[in-house]
């Protein structure tokens, strides 16, 4: 089952490479990764998409929060929170396959980022099923990159990832 | 005052009542050992043979003290000679803060000479580690790193310092250390009245106790809990000393060595007290067959370690001394007939004992004697392998802290440096290192340490001239192939070894000699090895097999 933490770190050098290593070392399998700043500059941002069982995450959950460097992790339940994704599809586009895509990017509110005699280049923002979905859809069009940004995610109301 | 960044290093130690390292000096860290040469009457620093040694040493005197370990190497190859000891101290949970010298800032990331990545390197090994590139960050760096190695579950810090760092000048101001956090604001009234309702349900109770005991200086109030509970208390080998070895109620060490009586006890419990344990697989062998009846209450200082080896049916978490202190009041002592009728009859079913034979010098009988004669006043240390699973379960430890061993990184070569540390940091305290032959030929370097600063340390080697734990497997799981582990080719006279270094010797071949050697040893308050030749194929029992429960033991004579 996919779980997605939010984990603040202190913003240092070197303090992804804490994060990645322990995730690593212990076998926890990242499914995807984002890091940014947040709302306070001496603090980054890391979202952390996981699989594994409620034992695993509770294991993975107290290991992180064991780390010097991170100042808080919270869990952020697919219910109560909001997953999203960005993704860009450059898929082969010749003048008469064009608009079919333009069809389906525009059912999906994907942009057109880039257009060539032969490809097309579009973003789309979405949660993980939204983003898959699209691709599945590209695929028959011959798909020639996909670059994904990894999982960030936020909770609903009032709701922090740092308390 | 404008200090020297090494100057602010050494400041900061003796901010932290240190006035002990172990190290070995090297190009990186010449501003350091500048610095000390000025500080020599406030700071004693050990030399020893190799760095590895220092890491022990450290980790030997923290041990031995509880106090923070410190030790210093230069860059590049003396910080990765730190790595075993470092990783050592971290598997056992020892507060001590490493300290190296790097190549000078600008010259970092350049595969400059001596230059490894140290921080990425000791990363998973150390509780923290910091590189600090700007001398104004030194002097809170160095308190943090002693406040995080001290702090929680204790364990190693590295401080990694370029060369440039240690020669620039910034403004130094003394600060007085920050006491630890007090760890067991999380455990709630409610929380310690269920534990306590829980503990009073349990018909059989068996108290599993580990090093967070020694570590948190809890062994006065484990004595009043297993009293009041009326239960028996195993301990894992790291908590050997935390509970009396004399107490009625002790059942000596559980897991893969561990006695008949602790193993078979803690199948057969309905409710299993681990208090700063940590359910190493050494302990709990084949998880699904441990404790298959018992409910476990879980009391540690790590959230993390909850739940992750064994799943427990209740926790507390924070310091297991403020723990037990908050909880003994809420207990009543209570009368446990069958099952004390059942420890005693597996007590006596299942002595700790080896069978004899007429003038052979057995290993068992060396450390009974080294434990009659000299339990009452010395620090016991342990290298790894067979000799140190007789040590777990022939010495008679009392107290706290006087018995050292590598539990969970298992390293060969670790005593002797340990030795070192808790000889220095307890003067006048004889300190007994038990090795095999091949954990002492290892580090062995390190007796030179010894004779130079004139330490009361007695090496006592149980030479079988065979790697002797390996072997036993080899001989009980792999039809006898004895691969690589016959020290016999190897024609060492440890002896003249002895000689050489400057330090006494005894030999020892026949049970007649061991007490004289022994007490000779003592006292002489130098070092001292004595070479106890014992036959190649002594084994350790009872032994679980890998795989198996830890009910299903091998005792001797059965394999």
């Amino acid at each position: 089952m996919r779980h997605v933490l939010s984990i603040t770190v202190a913003n240092k050098a070197g303090v992804l490479g804490r994060i990645v290593s322990l995730f690593s070392r212990r076998g926890y399998n990242i499914d995807s990764l984002s890091v940014g700043t947040s709302e306070d500059q001496r603090f980054s941002r890391i979202t952390v998409s996981i699989k594994g069982d409620d034992r695993v995450i509770e294991q993975i959950h107290k290991q992180v929060a064991k780390l010097v460097d991170v100042e808080d992790v919270v869990e952020l339940k697919s219910e109560s929170s909001i997953y999203r994704e960005l993704c860009f599809v450059k898929v082969e586009a010749n003048a008469a396959a064009r608009p079919d895509i333009f069809n389906v990017a525009t059912v999906f509110r994907a942009n057109i980022l880039d257009v060539s005699t032969k490809t097309l280049t579009m973003e789309l923002t979405g949660d993980l099923d939204k983003i898959n979905a699209f691709v599945e859809l590209m695929k028959p069009y011959g798909i020639l990159e996909i670059v994904r940004t990894g999982l960030a995610a936020i909770g609903r109301g009032a709701e922090k990832a740092k308390n | 005052m404008q200090l020297t960044g090494a100057e602010i290093l050494l400041e900061c130690l003796i901010e932290q009542n240190v006035d002990t390292i172990f190290g070995y000096p090297g190009g990186s860290v010449l501003p350091i050992y500048d610095a000390l040469y000025k500080y020599k009457d406030k700071i004693n620093h050990y030399l020893t043979s190799h760095e590895q040694g220092a890491a022990h040493a450290a980790d030997g005197y923290a041990r031995s003290t509880g106090k923070v370990g410190v030790c210093l190497a230069t860059s590049g190859p003396g910080a990765t000679n730190l790595v075993t000891g470092i990783a050592t101290a971290y598997m056992d949970s020892s507060p001590i803060v490493a300290i190296t010298g790097n190549v000078p800032v600008p010259m970092l990331g350049k595969d400059s000479f001596q230059e490894v990545d140290t921080t990425g390197i000791t990363m998973p090994i150390t509780k923290h580690n910091f590189i600090v590139k700007d001398v104004a960050e030194l002097a809170d760096t160095i308190r943090q790193a002693f406040h995080i190695a001290k702090s929680g579950r204790p364990g190693p810090v590295l401080v990694d310092i370029p060369k440039d760092v240690a020669t620039f000048e910034c403004n130094y101001s003394m600060k007085t250390p920050i006491a630890p956090q007090n760890e067991s604001s999380r455990t709630t009234p409610q929380e310690l009245n269920k534990a306590a309702w829980l503990i009073h349900e349990a018909k059989r109770p068996l108290i599993y106790a580990g090093g967070g005991v020694i570590a948190a200086d809890a062994t006065d109030v484990l004595t009043e809990f297993a009293s009041l509970l009326g239960a028996p208390v195993c301990t894992s080998a790291m908590g050997i000393g935390g509970y009396p070895a004399s107490a009625e109620a002790n059942v000596g060490m559980i897991g893969m060595h561990g006695t008949a009586v602790a193993n078979t006890l803690a199948t057969e419990c309905d409710f299993l007290i681990a208090i700063g344990a940590r359910f190493s697989d050494r302990v709990i062998s084949n998880a699904q067959r441990f404790a298959p009846d018992a409910k476990v209450l879980h009391i540690d200082i790590d959230p993390a370690e909850i739940n992750k080896n064994i799943m427990t049916a209740y926790s507390l978490v924070g310091d297991v001394k403020k723990i037990l202190s908050l909880l003994n009041p809420l207990l009543q002592k209570q009368e446990r007939g069958e099952w004390h009728a059942r420890v005693t009859e597996l007590k006596q079913k299942y002595p700790t004992d080896y069978r004899k034979a007429e003038g052979l010098l057995k290993p068992q009988y060396v450390i009974q004697r080294l434990s009659s004669l000299a339990a009452d006043k010395a620090i016991f240390v342990t290298e790894v392998g067979q000799h140190q699973m007789w040590s777990c379960q022939y010495l008679q430890i009392e107290k706290p802290r006087r018995f050292l061993t590598s539990g969970g990184l298992g390293t060969m070569g670790f005593g002797l440096g340990a030795a070192i540390g808790a000889a220095v940091a307890n003067p006048d305290t004889p300190v007994i290192n038990i090795a095999g032959d091949g954990c002492f030929r290892m580090n062995h370097i390190e007796i030179a340490t010894a004779v130079e600063y004139e330490l009361p340390l007695i090496e006592v080697i149980i030479n079988n001239h065979n790697l002797g734990m390996v072997r036993q497997w080899q001989t009980m799981f792999y039809d006898k192939r004895y691969s690589q582990t016959s020290l016999r080719g190897k024609t060492t006279d440890f002896i003249k070894l002895a000689d050489a270094y400057g330090a006494a010797a005894f030999n020892v071949t026949k049970p007649e000699e061991v007490d004289d050697a022994i007490l000779k040893a003592l006292a002489l308050k130098k070092p001292v090895i004595i070479n106890c030749e014992i036959g190649d194929d002594e084994k350790v029992f009872p032994m679980v097999p890998p795989g198996a429960g830890i009910d299903q033991y091998i005792l001797e004579g059965g394999e």
